[in-house]
């Protein structure tokens, strides 16, 4: 019938779509909402496939908007829960991706590129989305999100996704794209005691003793589900610690103050970035996704010719690793970012470089990959 | 001979501390709410074991008020909401509480899925033909030629006859009543609260402040004096027959009630059979939560 | 053609009797209690609770039944009935 382990310790040949898959099943996931759409599908598919097996309970929802409402749902039932999905639909999950992060719900989304606007490029990469990842609901709240460049990183990272929501209790955002997610190459996957996903926050102290939105020292507050007779009030409204609506600017200042804190207090402790021959790199590519392993291409070919090129991997994107970036922007002379749409977490770079080395943008619209040679040219721009 | 007694019997199922609720004095809303605490100190399901679903609107703020675990969600999203808390832990009963403009406009194609499902839950739909949170917009329950807001000359929608809807979409239990037929609504409620699968009551209620105003309906009091002259109670009725007019017949009862295999009983059971032994079925939520 | 009778055991079987409690400041005012109370118990007061309507108050307590429609009817949770003793004098 199937593989009925809930972690396939081996070695596989898999594509970016069925690794996410697996790392969610090893991240001890067990509620799937979702809708059909490409190119996020297959993962869908194989958790549609592997659920029934490892006690998971998978349903396919009308809709993106009511696949991230379940989402919510069963996080407060529970269960650590996720959705999947590309632009058109991550579009319609913004609404409930907002109420997660107002209700401080621990999930992740998944969002498989494709190029927009709109319907755009169903089947073809992109990578569009990153400032709708980090601005896509109404109104000031943070967000974590990822983004992988390899199957492996597929399967890795979406287990960190889960940790990461269970510890900020936000939703985590997955940022792939269409060609890490249609892209096959070799995953392993540890041995079962080896993984060790992060488990809810659970509140211990007592009963009656509990509120909602009474954060830890670290900013985050403990959760409990429904079902446990704590009678929690749970709204998208404006709240205070006991979760009750109060419509006032007070209450609005510390509920969403602390909304922002608890991740931009906490960045240096969730930015994860992966640095190629930085230490004595004069030039500097920040990319993420597939773009950066495009980028590496380009940086050999510099480093062949004698420029000290590196590579900024950018594996959290949001929170953007300001302090970083500043320290990397005082050492090199320019910093090249490749990434395929018209300009987006460039613009980040810009605002967190702030004129401390020279920036180049190399934007692509989507459909294909840079060419190689393309970011190359930007890089030797950038030494002259 | 008038005590001042502390505690009103239902005091222990509302917050009393955000007691008074928002709601227009004569509006129906708080005796929805009334009526739905009573069914479920009747029903004898444990405190712990429900949970309210409430999307956006007047009638959202519901689960702002029952003491029990409540979600105040999103505009439309509840039933989806809802649907992921029951699947989450399908110990949990999951009650919606929401308006006609939440459940059936914005969030009308989750009501047309769950009920095809026969999604393990029970919606309590309050209808008052409006969006009165707003001040009074026409909806798709609003009568044609009433006037609101947006429709300042009188509707001219053709309204959705919502147990029609429901029943039509697969629905197991619908019922429809006013806000004066309190005993027969708190009956209703704690039918579909033991009701397995999609249980739907519509609740015909007053919006003076609104609604009754912009068409001179005169005091919530004086359009439930008029549900009192104008309802007419058709158990079993085919739920076509069940349109509402301005002005007209407000046909009431319980309409439908059958028993088909709920979401979680043909998910289990056909797993079961065709995944065989190797079927692991989803054990609840996971158990280290501390109690 | 007499369509009911007098039940038989009329004289031993005497109606219930309720008391009613009313949280004044809960009310609004609306009215529902005094208007669909089957045995007219209650009548609108001519003083204001603190949020400015009148709530009721028992006119003939010894009316009331305990049926509990008002306890039921009322959206504010200000009224209810509870079971009353038979008062020594039969209420007379």
């Amino acid at each position: 019938m199937g593989e009925n382990r809930a972690i396939l310790t081996g070695v596989h040949f898999w594509d970016g779509d069925y690794a996410c898959a697996e790392g969610a099943i090893a991240a001890g996931c067990r509620f799937f909402a979702g809708y059909p759409i490409t190119p996020s599908t297959e993962i869908a598919e194989r958790i549609a496939q592997r659920f029934p097996l490892v006690g998971g309970t998978f349903i396919q929802m009308e809709d993106e908007l009511a696949s991230m409402a379940a989402v919510l749902g069963a996080a407060w039932a529970g269960t650590k829960a996720m959705t999947v999905t590309s632009g058109p639909g991550f579009s319609l999950m913004q609404e409930n991706i907002g109420l997660g992060a107002m209700t401080e719900t621990p999930c992740v989304v998944v969002d498989v590129q494709r190029g927009g606007p709109s319907t755009g490029l169903p089947t073809l990469t992109g990578q569009q989305d990153m400032m709708q990842a980090r601005w896509g609901s109404h109104g000031d709240y943070e967000i974590i999100a990822l983004s992988p460049s390899s199957p492996q990183e597929c399967f890795d990272l979406t287990i960190t996704c889960f940790d990461l929501s269970e510890k900020y209790r936000v939703p985590v955002l997955f940022m792939m794209d269409e060609c890490v997610g249609h892209m096959t190459e070799r995953v392993v996957v540890p041995e079962a005691e080896r993984v060790k996903p992060v488990s809810r926050r659970w509140y211990r102290g007592p009963k009656n003793a509990y509120r909602p939105f009474k954060p830890d020292p670290d900013g985050v507050p403990p959760m409990v589900r429904a079902g446990q007779d704590y009678r929690i009030h749970i709204t998208g409204l404006t709240h205070d610690e006991r979760g009750y609506p109060v419509i006032n600017a007070e209450c609005q200042h510390w509920c969403v103050t602390r909304l922002v804190n608890k991740i931009r207090d906490n960045a240096e402790k969730i930015v994860m970035l992966d640095e190629y021959q930085v230490e004595d790199a004069e030039v500097l590519v920040v990319a993420y996704g597939i773009s950066a392993r495009v980028a590496f291409r380009a940086i050999e070919e510099a480093r062949s010719r004698g420029i000290r090129a590196g590579m900024l991997r950018l594996i959290t994107v949001w929170p953007f690793p300001e302090r970083r970036v500043r320290e990397l922007a005082a050492q090199v002379k320019a910093m090249v970012m490749p990434e395929i749409n018209l300009g987006q977490v460039y613009l980040e770079l810009e605002r967190v470089v702030a004129g401390r080395c020279r920036t180049r943008h190399v934007p692509h619209c989507g459909g294909w990959v840079h060419d190689p040679k393309d970011i190359f040219e930007a890089i030797m721009e950038c030494t002259r | 001979m008038i005590e001042q007694i502390e505690h009103h019997p239902l005091d222990e199922l509302l917050r009393v501390d955000r007691i008074p609720h928002i709601w227009c004095s004569t509006c129906g809303l708080g005796i929805v709410l009334n009526s739905f605490l009573t069914a479920v100190r009747e029903s004898g399901i444990s405190r712990q074991d429900i949970a309210v679903v409430s999307g956006i609107g007047c009638t959202g703020r519901a689960a702002g008020y029952v003491n029990l675990d409540s979600f105040h969600t999103t505009h439309g999203r509840a039933l989806p909401f809802a649907t992921g808390l029951k699947l989450g832990n399908p110990k949990l009963k999951v009650v919606v509480i929401s308006g006609d403009g939440d459940l059936v406009a914005i969030g009308g194609n989750h009501l047309i899925h769950s009920a095809r499902r026969n999604m393990d839950l029970t919606v309590i739909c309050v209808n008052n033909f409006n969006y009165a949170m707003t001040g009074g917009q026409f909806g798709p329950t609003t009568p044609p030629g009433a006037k609101l807001t947006t429709a300042p000359f009188g509707s001219y929608e053709h309204p959705f006859n919502l147990p029609f809807l429901v029943d039509s979409c697969g629905a197991t239990y619908v019922a429809r009543w006013t806000v004066l037929h309190v005993r027969q609504m708190t009956d209703a409620f704690r039918e579909a609260l033991e009701h397995p699968g999609f249980s739907f009551v519509e609740v015909i209620s007053p919006c003076p402040t609104v609604y009754g105003r912009r068409n001179q309906l005169g005091s919530g009091l004086d359009i439930v004096k008029y549900y009192r002259e104008k309802s007419v109670v058709r158990n079993d009725i085919d739920t076509r027959e069940c349109e509402i007019e301005l002005g007209g017949t407000i046909v009431v009862g319980r309409f439908v009630r059958k028993r088909k295999p709920t979401y979680l009983e043909k998910m289990n059971e056909y797993l079961r059979q065709s995944v065989g032994e190797a079927f692991v079925p989803y054990s609840g939520p996971v158990d280290d939560a501390g109690d | 053609m007499k369509l009911w009778r007098k039940p038989l055991d009329a004289e031993e079987k005497k109606p219930p009797r309720g008391e009613v409690h009313i949280l004044i400041e809960r009310c609004k005012g609306c009215g529902f209690c005094i208007t669909f109370c089957p045995k007219q118990v209650l009548e609108s007061s001519t003083d204001f609770n603190r949020k400015g309507y009148h709530p009721p108050i028992v006119k003939y307590p010894e009316r009331c039944v305990n049926c509990g429609l008002c306890t039921i009817i009322c959206g504010e949770f200000a009224i209810w009935t509870t079971p009353a003793e038979e008062p020594a004098d039969g209420g007379k």
